[in-house]
């Protein structure tokens, strides 16, 4: 039966792909891997949401060892939510990468690049869906090596002392973190995240679990570029290629967020012990700073990727404030706003990807009136933007009005003030980009630029469809994240 | 088509428009019969429901689920059956004059012009029908992201300008305060319907009443109650049809629609007169309402006067949903239709001129009226209803919110509506004199800007001496002073749509 097997298929399939990239070479075929590769993997991941709605938690024993000697795979809503949401939006973004790709790398390297990209996704799921702790480092470290020699392969040269520099500081998270890892192992003996669930309530108050906690906060914080350990992310987004910025700034920061859902409130034995630290009130300062800081930061950028990049800093701040909330709305705030903000960043540095294939320029000053000569992606770009500063009828409508009902509910009156303005913030930037595309006169440059090809438009504009739609009808977003944050308060793994 | 039918309809023929004209680009005639054909089919589509509300239906379409607490669903009741005939029959009567303006003033970018104006009008009907806050909300975002590149158009460092103020004051006020205003209803009330009586009535105390208000009042920017209304001045840069239609009737009156509305279905005008919460914004309406009739006199820019009296004649109807008596409440709505006939007309005048002469500020005026007496006369008709004279249909809506306010103890506000009914005699008059009494500028010859024709000869007959704006911009301003007129014979006609809407429910 191939659906009992489906969590272990779900890595695989990627895993296996990767070095049969490396192996044909050719860009073409590498590409066609990849393509059925990752839609493969976003079927899975469909069918997985389905199983475990339907049939409860699944637990997967990989190679037939039972959980403390073997590896378990165990899928739960959340994760299964943080699957679909990270394979869907590579889904989307490998049919585009095609034209963008051989527009910024060489021939010889693309077979490469795809390789990179299917072991980066396959990190990535890997991350998702394991209930091993010490899997959990091994697969981050996986997606983390991947995406360095991604964005080190961007045209720009200061791609190399970006991807170097993410490098260090992505090392120095993944050494926190396994140090957190043994820490826990040492004073409980297993790095099953179940049985880990099971132990470590008993002993919280040892200093040696509290310090694990410690380590693993600072290590994933690193990787999910919390404010102020963000400092790897803006360059290394701004010279990535195309496809490699869209991918990242969708998913990698996601699948790190998701690391803390997992530990906070699983391993830790849920809200009880969350609330008892002083972690909820640290994460709350430094998402409020994050909300704003980076913010202000972007208004003032010159170049677009990098400028968008700092506004990823300041959304993963509405997602990390949702979780120090820690209540049912602030959870399912921050799941949704997981899914939402992968979509419409995602989509974002897809359509600038259209803008630097056509013009060759990630600086805001050259994109003066491109709003005339290529309408559509700028239109894409224009939705994006709003659904970025969460206007109505727009998928970052939906996240943020469950933030500010989570703040609301707590009787947290100043904090639905700062939710809100953080949103005006974002208005300065988008509106900003908007300006420039839209009220100068066009250079002879960019009057002379064609609409963006279409096969890289029509995924961008899949994700501008989807932040609508995502708007609208909330089924398969509210929906899922909100049973998601109702087992994790309840330590339900 | 059931009356369901035609809710949606009026959503979309106004969204087809848009998509019609983006694709006539390329046939300016074709584009603007697109534009009038849909303006009308509009008005036809929404009339429609017109008698089915007099007799007391509530057309609606409950459409879907967008969380568990918010929906997208429409109802038609009968203030937004009135907001929504007014906004889609002046789109009819602006087109026309869109089409002489646009063409006499050679404006660039005319496609984006009138698509724009087309998803404005259908984010108004939007707002119009919505039937409960939260899809009111979302067209209210969309009637504010789609005006901004109309205010934006010419695209020079002023427009420029201007418009970030009108988006960034549009926007930030109602992201900072209307969300947290529904919030907060939705979580003392449990539902963000619209029902007559109000929904809050009986569960949120006087103070949670006071702030609640507060956070509507302010956060409806577009309401331009002061000192939210610095964005409306500097509207003004966009061409005179977008001024006319949208600043001085759809997007304004949107606000004000939205707080009679929140006024009546949400606060519940009876709970807002037992706990006492809306006095404050009494006493803030009417200075509101005179402080800028005493900005307007300091203005020279005929454009700039013209809008502040917009802020002083929202304060009326601001004011009347603070009083929130019966007699205040049809009032306010009639203000609504009043203003919208009566400003529309001015706005139309000052268009006319700048096509015709170039001239914007009030001091080149002398003597314009011998050349342009059509244009010039229908001012004065227009003026004299906002001011408030009879026979014009603005004497009645003043009249009504003068007794709402004595049915509510708040006798210092008919002295103040008497104030200001001066203020406007005095910001507005001098204009109708200038143009009539004084002679022409000996050094004005009126064809500084490429017109042909000769300086004004002295004693030609009347028709030599015209030298009138398009007929295409004539005509729409003839028309609605005729309509000003025409509607002081009508209140009984609209007092009886309005009724239904202070009906407790059935």
């Amino acid at each position: 039966m191939i659906a009992a097997h489906l969590p272990a298929l779900q890595v695989v399939v990627p895993l296996l792909a990767a070095p049969l990239c490396a192996i044909l070479r050719q860009g073409t075929i590498a590409w066609l891997i990849a393509l059925v590769a990752n839609w493969c993997a976003f079927v899975i991941s469909i069918a997985l949401v389905l199983q475990v709605r339907e049939l409860g938690i699944i637990s997967y024993e990989l190679g037939g060892w039972a959980p403390p000697i073997g590896i378990e795979y165990r899928v739960d809503l959340v994760n299964a939510f943080v699957l679909m949401v990270v394979s869907g939006v590579g889904a989307v973004i490998i049919p585009y990468a095609r034209k963008s790709i051989e527009s910024e790398i060489p021939r010889a390297q693309r077979g490469w690049f795809y390789t990179m990209y299917l072991l980066c996704l396959t990190g990535l799921l890997g991350v998702t869906i394991t209930g091993d702790a010490f899997n959990i480092f091994v697969f981050l470290e996986i997606s983390s090596l991947s995406s360095y020699v991604m964005i080190a392969m961007g045209r720009d040269r200061r791609a190399l002392t970006a991807s170097y520099r993410y490098l260090i500081m992505g090392t120095i998270g993944a050494t926190f973190i396994v140090i957190g890892i043994g820490l826990l192992w040492a004073m409980t003996g297993t790095l099953n995240l179940n049985d880990l669930a099971d132990r470590v309530p008993a002993i919280e108050e040892a200093r040696p679990v509290l310090a694990a906690l410690a380590f693993l906060t600072v290590g994933i914080s690193l990787k999910l570029a919390l404010f102020p350990l963000h400092l790897w992310l803006p360059n290394a987004y701004a010279y990535a290629p195309s496809a490699a910025s869209a991918f990242l700034a969708g998913t990698a920061t996601k699948v790190a967020i998701y690391l803390f859902f997992r530990f906070f409130f699983t391993v830790f034995g849920g809200e009880g012990f969350f609330d008892s630290t002083p972690l909820p009130e640290i994460i709350m300062v430094l998402s409020i700073v994050a909300m704003f800081a980076p913010g202000v930061v972007a208004i003032f950028q010159s170049n677009i990727k990098r400028l968008f990049a700092y506004s990823s800093v300041a959304q993963i701040g509405f997602i990390t404030l949702g979780i120090s909330l820690a209540s049912e709305p602030g959870l399912t705030g921050a799941l949704v706003h997981i899914a939402n903000h992968a979509i419409m960043k995602a989509g974002l540095f897809m359509l600038i990807g259209c803008i630097v294939f056509r013009l060759g320029s990630m600086r805001l000053e050259d994109m003066a009136g491109i709003g005339r000569t290529m309408p559509f992606t700028m239109a894409g770009i224009v939705v994006l933007g709003l659904g970025l500063l969460g206007a109505p009828a727009t998928a970052g409508f939906i996240s943020k009005w469950y933030l500010a009902e989570a703040a609301l509910l707590q009787g947290l009156w100043w904090l639905v003030g700062l939710i809100l303005l953080g949103s005006v913030v974002s208005m300065i930037y988008v509106g900003r980009v908007v300006e420039i595309a839209y009220f100068r006169e066009p250079s002879e440059k960019v009057a002379g630029l064609k609409e963006a090809p279409l096969s890289m438009l029509i995924p961008g504009w899949v994700l501008v469809i989807a932040t609508i739609y995502f708007g609208l009808d909330t089924t398969w977003t509210v929906g899922i994240a909100q049973d998601a944050a109702a087992s994790l308060l309840s330590a339900l793994y | 088509m059931s009356p369901a039918d035609h809710i949606l309809a009026a959503l979309a023929i106004p969204v087809i428009g848009a998509i019609l004209i983006a694709l006539c680009r390329k046939h300016p005639n074709l584009r603007e019969t697109v534009t009038l054909v849909t303006a009308v089919l509009l008005f036809a589509n929404v009339a429609t429901l017109l008698p089915v509300v007099l007799e007391g239906g509530r057309p609606a379409v409950y459409g879907f689920p967008v969380t568990h607490e918010l929906s997208i669903a429409f109802e038609v009741e009968p203030l937004g059956m009135l907001f929504g005939l007014i906004a889609s029959f002046l789109w009819i009567v602006n087109s026309v004059y869109s089409i002489g303006y646009m063409r006499g003033n050679k404006e660039p970018r005319q496609t984006q012009f009138y698509v724009c104006f087309a998803v404005a009008l259908a984010s108004s009907v939007g707002i119009a029908f919505a039937g409960n806050l939260f899809t009111l909300f979302v067209f209210y975002e969309i009637l504010t992201l789609s005006t901004y590149p109309l205010v934006a158009h010419h695209g020079d460092a002023k427009a420029r300008t201007g418009a970030r103020i009108y988006l960034v004051l549009l926007l930030s006020t109602s992201i900072v305060l209307f969300i947290p205003a529904f919030l907060w209803t939705l979580s003392i009330a449990g539902t963000l319907d619209f029902v007559p009586g109000g929904i809050l009535a009986g569960k949120a105390s006087p103070l949670a009443t006071g702030v609640l208000l507060a956070l509507f009042a302010f956060g409806i920017g577009k309401a331009a109650l002061m000192p939210v209304h610095k964005w409306l001045p500097n509207a003004m840069v966009a061409p005179t049809p977008v001024s006319a239609l949208l600043h001085a009737v759809a997007v304004v009156k949107a606000g004000v629609f939205t707080i009679l509305k929140v006024s009546i279905y949400i606060f519940g005008p009876e709970h807002l007169q037992a706990t006492g919460a809306s006095e404050w914004l009494v006493y803030l309406a009417t200075f509101s309402l005179l402080a800028a009739s005493v900005v307007a006199l300091t203005k020279d820019n005929l454009k700039a006067r013209l809008a502040y009296s917009t802020v002083s004649q929202l304060g009326y109807i601001v004011l009347a949903a603070a009083i929130a008596t019966p007699l205040a409440l049809i009032g306010g709505a009639l203000h609504i239709l009043m203003h919208a006939f009566g400003k529309i007309t001015l706005f139309f005048v000052a268009g006319a001129i700048h096509t015709a002469t170039h001239k914007t500020e009030i001091s080149q005026l002398n003597g314009i009226g011998r050349v342009m007496p059509f244009t010039m006369g229908a001012f004065f008709i227009g003026a004299l209803s906002i001011i408030g004279l009879p026979p014009l249909g603005g004497a009645w809506s003043k009249l009504y919110i003068a007794l709402g306010g004595l049915d509510g103890d708040y006798w210092f506000v008919v002295a103040a509506l008497m104030i200001s009914s001066l203020l406007n005699v005095a910001y507005l008059m001098p204009i109708v004199v200038r143009a009539f009494f004084r002679p022409p500028d000996p050094d004005d010859h009126g064809h500084g800007h490429g017109h042909e024709a000769a300086a004004p000869a002295e004693g030609g007959s009347m028709w030599s001496r015209m030298q009138e704006a398009p007929w295409l911009c004539v005509v729409p301003l003839c028309f609605t002073a005729l309509a000003c007129f025409v509607l002081f014979f009508a209140p009984d006609a609209v007092e009886t749509l309005l009724s239904g809407m202070l009906e407790a429910p059935r």
